[in-house]
């Protein structure tokens, strides 16, 4: 098995992890709290994917997931981090 | 008025298992005796029906709360069995407990480490907020583990296997344990430990996913079994006098007997074999309490012979009490009849039978402002007529200040309309305008129920114009349908503003018109429209003359000093003043370069402010899930334009349909002798070239395809030539059905029918199919004795020659049932299968909805979509499917027409089904699919719905 990084992947959307402002402003964009957010897993490919990048992810996190979409060109969500 | 709920919230359900001792806690009473009432009708003490457990007649009260019928909501008694039995709804746990505990000790068969490590995961668990599915598989894992040991880690002792023979036995090594011996067991797990002569700990019973302090296992096995109070199981009195019992007090009636004799007997010091008889005659008489469809046990039966119906029973499945009554509830100010058709009401009506209205009410609030109004309603009574005998609306019932209800009748009209007071609400009878919903199951899409504007008129059914049938998929032959008085000003404002009909003629479900014209209604707009025809004066008022007054016929053309009138031009009075379009009409011959306005097939419309300029009105205008005209207007016009024009448009189509006049017979089908030789011989040919190929295949000489085997090949081969001899003959026949053929004008317009089905009436029906191959199962090696064995030629392997019209010979007949029946099968799947699909999406989605800010939430704020689809786009404003049409504001703007679109997405016609459409690829498999066919559909099933 040839180790890849699945965020490389043509089918797999970007992930970013937000800063802690970035975090906030969403939620309060959305005028909501973390809990009410969809989750995503630590061991998720995408965020240990992350993880191998450098990056420090821990349990209510947020990621920004920015897919293709047929329908609107770009369409972005954001996950909250959860342990597994 | 009653007052709102208070505002309390559910924070959680807790379930528990109930105690021996709970259970004569909360008993009002010990039932002793299988009797129920007494001669004079009395209840019985300590008996089933005994007054501590409720009442149910009238007059009596209860012993218990001393409350009436309607006050007192029953309580439980209690039957003390002689004998433990086991529970049938936990015989998997007892199971489960007694393979994974100690037979001797009681401990749980783990060490001291796995314990801990079972501890750890469940914590760890716990923590990270699993839910019940992972704990249940946590469980099982570790009671498996558990059973594996064979000696008793704490005393030594050697662990028997455990078996259960259903639906209660358990065995050990063979031998029967009895529900004492398991009880026993039960309550050595946690309980006292006769080796240690200590407590076991409770932690085993939490490895084990058990809450020792709501459920002890012993529970498991009952000692007491609840009485549920008589209001539970009320006996119903016939007419002749007699007591008829519910099916529950029957069981418990069994359930006492039994008891007592295994009491008496046990007592007496009878024969062990007899005590054991009836102790397992008592386990099925509660077995089939609980659940009456037990498997391995028979169900008990009434002496009917029907079985009963018990607890479970009871609460399982489609007429259970959950999918019955608690998600679905019954409706008063509701009616049903059979619907028939009335090209003369608007599509927002509905015509109501009178006999429906004077039972339909709306209840409307006594006011200053309408006190005389409502007076002299009131005043009018229950059934008022005019001078001329037409319906008036009465009233019903007047509901007083106090919540009393009086019932209105002839008699005491004239009294309560004087003694009416402001505050009062009175129940009105229908009134033409007033808001009903109307609904026809199955309610697959919103569309399936809408608001109609009510016609109170004669005759027995209920009334609606004909484009309103695709929608309901409704059609008259027998139909019902049922519909729903709207009782608040809430409701009425809503129905009428969100779901009256021409709200709803553009579906959210593919963004076009889900109404328009069918049948009739394509055929006659096409006869008014096709290649221009002239009327005279006479004619054209006839065809005008149903859109009422006020129409101004357009100036007349003269030629040859005769005047005439321009079916285009009667057919633009239907149309908005500044409406602009062009499009291909459904007829288009789909030539390989579009000529657009010099097309000599008259099949491209062009629209400028409002006149039809060229091109021919068919499906594609204004017929349903096609019509782009109609589609237009709908979006640029608003739904009251769209309405209108769909509403002039059908009467002008039935106008035109009526000056010419319009049938169709099987001679419709006739083609000259010569073509039908012509098609025999293309067959003959066909049929030889297939021989051909067998016998090229027989001697392996066939040229193999890549990637198939030899016989795959000669498959596809010959159902290539038969497919294409199939086309050929249709193209022939084709040939001499013009468009002055009636069948044709349907077919071509889209009314009904494709020309498809025409080539198989008048040339050659095709090879028949099951899974997309040629029929080969039947006999040994061929289809029919009438064939040689493994003969692969085309008349032995289902390729049918004849036409329908010429008629089928003997094993054609049986070939086509074959791919018929396949079809039937198919559809019969097809709607169980998409059903349940259906259901749990629904109920996977109920209570989403789309928020201000745009994002998808559930009913706890969850986020589910960021934007509701992803673009925001209400599918019923989007075009096809798509936000944004370009075309048709380049043409706005820029005043000239873009390229005709070549991927317009075909949507499935009224009728039409999925494969009519389908455009198949070169090299497929080309066989006739007859499908639950749109031709056959409810045919014969009067009165069917479904």
């Amino acid at each position: 098995m040839v180790e890849f990084n699945v965020l490389e992947h043509e089918l797999v959307p970007s992930h970013e992890l937000l800063t802690p402002k970035e975090a906030e402003a969403m939620l309060k964009r959305y005028g909501i709290t973390k809990d009410q957010l969809p989750k995503i897993r630590v061991n998720d490919p995408c965020i240990a994917a992350l993880i191998d990048a450098g990056k420090d992810i821990k349990e209510g996190q947020i990621v920004k997931i920015t897919r293709a979409s047929e329908v609107a060109g770009v369409s972005v969500a954001y996950r909250l981090v959860v342990t597994a | 008025m009653i007052p709102r709920a208070l505002g309390k919230r559910i924070m959680g359900i807790k379930f528990e298992m109930l105690s021996p001792d709970e259970v004569r806690r909360m008993s009002a009473i010990k039932v002793i005796t299988a009797d129920t009432y007494d001669d004079d009708g009395f209840p019985i003490e300590m008996g089933l029906m005994d007054s501590h457990m409720g009442v149910i007649e009238p007059g009596l009260r209860c012993k218990t709360c001393g409350g009436r019928v309607d006050d007192c909501p029953g309580h439980f008694g209690h039957i003390d069995l002689a004998m433990p039995v086991i529970h049938v709804g936990y015989v998997k746990d007892i199971k489960r407990l007694l393979q994974s505990t100690c037979r001797e000790c009681g401990r749980l068969l783990m060490t001291k480490d796995q314990i801990d490590e079972a501890q750890r995961l469940r914590r760890e668990m716990d923590e990270l907020g699993g839910d019940t599915t992972d704990f249940d598989m946590l469980t099982k894992r570790t009671a498996k583990d558990a059973s594996l040991k064979t000696i008793c880690p704490y005393c030594g002792a050697e662990q028997m296997k455990i078996t259960l023979d259903k639906p209660s036995t358990f065995r050990e090594n063979g031998h029967k344990l009895t529900p004492k011996e398991v009880r026993e067991r039960l309550e050595r797990i946690s309980g006292p430990n006769p080796k240690t002569s200590m407590v076991n700990p409770q932690e085993d019973l939490e490895i084990m996913g058990i809450n020792p302090q709501v459920a002890r296992p012993e529970w498991m096995v009952l000692t007491a079994l609840p009485v549920p109070p008589v209001t539970v199981r009320p006996s119903i009195t016939l007419e002749s006098g007699d007591r008829s019992e519910d099916d529950l007090t029957h069981k418990l009636v069994d359930v006492l007997r039994i008891n007592q004799r295994l009491r008496e007997n046990r007592d007496a010091g009878a024969p062990q074999l007899i005590v054991e008889d009836l102790w397992e005659l008592l386990q099925y008489h509660v077995t089939t309490y609980f659940d009456n469809q037990t498997s391995g046990i028979p169900p008990a039966r009434h002496r009917s012979g029907r079985p009963l119906k018990t607890l479970v029973q009871r609460l399982k499945g489609k007429e259970g009490r959950f999918r019955s009554n608690l998600s679905g509830k019954r409706v008063n100010f509701s009616a049903r009849t059979v619907i028939s058709p009335d090209p003369w009401l608007s599509i927002n009506e509905v015509g109501i039978p009178v006999e429906a209205a004077r039972e339909l009410t709306i209840p409307i609030r006594v006011t200053a402002a309408n006190l005389d109004y409502v007076k002299a309603l009131v005043k009018r009574g229950t059934e008022p007529v005019d001078e001329d005998g037409n319906y008036l609306p009465g009233v019903n019932y007047v509901i007083r200040g106090d919540g009393r209800r009086i019932k209105m009748t002839t008699k005491n009209a004239e009294a309560t309309s004087e003694i009416l007071e402001i505050g009062q609400i009175v129940e009105r009878q229908l009134l033409d305008g007033d808001i009903v919903l109307f609904n026809r199951q199955p309610s697959l899409h919103r569309m399936s129920m809408m608001a109609h504007r009510v016609r109170i008129m004669r005759h027995k059914t209920f009334r609606f114009n004909l484009c309103v049938c695709p929608p309901y998929n409704a059609d008259f032959d027998g139909d019902e349908m049922n519909l729903h008085v709207l009782q608040g000003l809430e409701a009425i404002a809503e129905g009428e503003i969100l779901m009256l009909v021409q709200e709803n003629i553009l579906s959210p479900r593919f963004g076009g018109p889900v109404m328009g014209a069918i049948h009739d209604h394509v055929t006659g707009i096409f006869m008014l429209t096709y290649r221009d025809p002239k009327f005279t004066r006479e004619q054209a008022m006839e065809i005008v003359n149903r859109l009422g007054t006020g129409i101004v016929l357009p100036k007349p053309k003269t030629i040859d000093g005769k005047e005439y009138f321009s079916g285009k031009a009667l057919f633009s009075l239907a149309l908005p003043d500044d409406l602009t379009i062009s499009y291909k009409a459904s007829i288009c011959e789909k030539c390989d370069s579009c000529k657009k306005e010099d097309c000599k097939y008259d099949a491209w419309v062009k629209i400028e402010d409002g006149e039809l300029l060229m091109g021919t009105m068919d499906a594609k205008g204004i017929g349903a899930f096609k019509g782009k005209i109609l589609d237009k207007i709908a979006r640029d016009k608003g739904t009251t334009a769209a309405r209108e024009f769909l509403e002039v448009a059908t009467k002008l189509s039935i106008g035109a349909i009526m000056v010419r006049g319009f049938t169709t017979s099987i001679d419709d089908e006739d083609i000259p002798l010569q073509a039908r030789k012509d098609i025999k011989k293309m067959l003959d040919d066909a049929i030889s070239d297939v021989e051909k190929k067998v016998r090229a295949y027989n001697e392996g000489k066939l040229d193999q395809m890549p990637g198939r085997s030899m016989e795959e090949t000669l498959e596809v081969e010959v159902m290539k030539i038969l497919g294409k001899a199939r086309d050929e003959t249709g193209k022939k026949a084709g040939e001499y059905l013009g468009i002055e053929n009636s069948a044709v004008v349907m077919a071509r317009s889209g009314a009904r029918g494709s020309m498809m089905n025409l080539s198989q009436m008048a040339g050659c029906i095709g090879q028949q199919a099951v899974r997309g191959e040629r029929l080969k199962r039947g006999y040994d090696d061929r289809t029919l004795p009438h064939f040689a064995p493994g003969d692969k030629g085309a008349a032995a392997k289902g390729f049918v020659t004849a036409c329908y019209k010429s008629g089928l010979s003997p094993t054609e007949y049986f070939f086509h049932s074959m791919g018929g029946r396949e079809g039937l099968v198919d559809t019969a799947v097809r709607t169980s299968r998409s059903g349940y699909m259906q259901r749990r999406l629904i109920n996977a989605l109920e209570d989403l909805r789309v928020m201000p800010d745009g994002t998808v939430r559930n009913t706890a704020g969850t986020i589910i979509q960021f934007k509701f689809g992803e673009d925001g786009i209400d599918p019923t404003r989007s075009i096809q499917g798509k936000a944004v049409d370009l075309d048709d504001i380049l043409t706005d703007v820029l005043g000239e027409e873009p390229e005709p679109g070549d991927d317009d997405r075909e949507i499935i016609g009224y009728g039409e089904q999925e494969h009519d459409t389908e455009i198949e690829p070169d090299e497929a498999i080309e066989v006739e699919e007859e499908g639950g066919g749109g031709d056959y559909e409810g045919g014969g099933s009067g009165g069917g719905e479904g």
